[in-house]
């Protein structure tokens, strides 16, 4: 909330261009921004998975995936698990820097860093090992669309941890909550790429 | 409406739960067919749709949260926006503050012309309209011997009012508003929803601004 306290006599005076812009204590600006860049993204998603599903139950092909190609959902499993324990280590990061513990702030990331960075790895050597490309079938196109989309989600994650990580060792962010909106904003994007690929493993891989 | 998603904790809470239906899907599936778990897959994002809906509804909230002075002052939140230099609403003050240390703490929520100027932050015109009315009433009612100062809220009046609360240890609240047939306020139940949600002793006074006008 924008406070305007006022001095009697000269508090209007001194006031030049437009007013400050309004602000509720209900949420800081910066995570306001995150959350609408997110509500933007899960729209680009929506595009993504309509086509998926379109292809799946309107044109509705007898084999899904067209035989002789198949997906690989242990592996995809396993880095599924991967990627949502990254979850729970940004979370302990968050933790704890409000709790003024330094060191676990810095092992948190680092810990997510080297997950998130795990997955995109595993997730490169399927495409590598899994048998078919983009040009297959309308089946290859939406499969690397969807899966590809995500991986970029992944890797721009992957940026912004690395900046929080580097001013975490450099002893940035504090326990107080406006300290720490570094690390607070990419753990939102985090959670919200963890949930995405939650939806995209379960859909794409498992249905 | 509330906000299901603050922080990165609200976040972290919606990973933890998507990813424990995400796992009942994935296991009925392999252990069935896929249409059961398409089958489940829907019936949960119906239910979380449903809460989803209910808690953004604000059903979920508690009581608002208060600071108390410890300095023996009376210290009283009025809210008002255009009827904010009334004069019913500084005689009100007056008897409120009568044989006290008091002091007024004016919230003057920026009203947005519409809901879409709220959503859109279009709301520069109303905040430079609400502090004018406010500088104008801190000025009567510092000339009725009060200590006063002000602050432009959000412009949810009952947000503002939570907002102010966090910060000033208010011992009780006056709420002006227009005429029940001209209040959008009332109209929105802002008085009822106040008295709902916060234990404190609340006036409503209603301050007919163009009658005011008229007699003067």
């Amino acid at each position: 909330m924008e406070s305007a306290t006022v001095a009697l006599g000269h508090g209007h005076e001194e006031h030049h261009g437009p007013p400050e812009a309004n602000q509720s204590s209900r949420i800081d600006r910066q995570t306001l921004g995150i959350l609408l860049f997110i509500v933007s993204e899960v729209m680009l998603f929506g595009a993504f998975f309509a086509s998926y599903f379109f292809l799946r139950v309107v044109v509705n092909p007898s084999e899904w995936p067209p035989h002789p190609y198949e997906l690989p959902v242990a592996v995809a499993g396993i880095n599924t698990a991967i990627l949502v324990s990254s979850s729970f280590t940004i979370h302990y990061a968050l933790e704890s820097i409000r709790r003024g513990n330094r060191a676990g702030l810095k092992l948190g990331l680092v810990l997510t860093w080297l997950l998130g960075a795990t997955f995109l790895f595993i997730q490169i050597n399927e495409y590598v090992h899994i048998g078919f490309s983009d040009r297959d079938l309308a089946f290859g196109s939406i499969f690397y669309g969807l899966t590809g989309l995500h991986g970029a989600h992944v890797f721009v994650g992957l940026l912004l941890l690395s900046f929080a990580t580097i001013r975490a060792f450099r002893g940035h962010f504090g326990p107080a909550a406006k300290d720490h909106l570094g690390v607070e904003v990419p753990g939102i994007y985090w959670h919200f790429v963890d949930v995405m690929w939650l939806i995209v493993y379960t859909a794409v891989y498992i249905l | 409406m509330h906000n299901p998603l603050r922080s990165e904790a609200d976040a972290f809470r919606w990973v933890v739960t998507i990813g424990v239906a995400a796992v009942a899907v994935i296991a009925l599936t392999l252990l069935t067919r896929p249409v059961f778990g398409v089958v489940l897959a829907a019936a949960l994002l119906g239910f979380g749709a449903g809460i989803a809906y209910r808690s953004s509804r604000g059903s979920e909230r508690g009581p608002v949260e208060l600071t108390r002075g410890r300095d023996g002052r009376h210290r009283v939140l009025v809210v008002a926006n255009e009827t904010v230099g009334g004069e019913a609403l500084l005689e009100e003050i007056r008897e409120r503050c009568r044989e006290k240390d008091c002091e007024i703490f004016v919230l003057t929520p920026a009203l947005a012309g519409s809901r879409a100027a709220h959503w859109a932050s279009d709301v520069d015109e109303a905040i430079e309209l609400a502090r004018q009315r406010m500088e104008l009433s801190l000025i009567a009612i510092k000339e009725l011997g009060l200590k006063a100062k002000g602050e432009i809220g959000d412009s949810d009046p009952n947000v503002a009012i939570e907002d102010a609360l966090r910060t000033f240890p208010a011992d009780e609240i006056v709420i002006s508003t227009h005429p029940p047939q001209r209040s959008r306020w009332l109209e929105g139940g802002v008085v009822e929803r106040a008295r709902e949600r916060i234990d404190l002793p609340l006036t409503h006074v209603v301050v007919d601004v163009a009658a005011e006008r008229s007699v003067s």
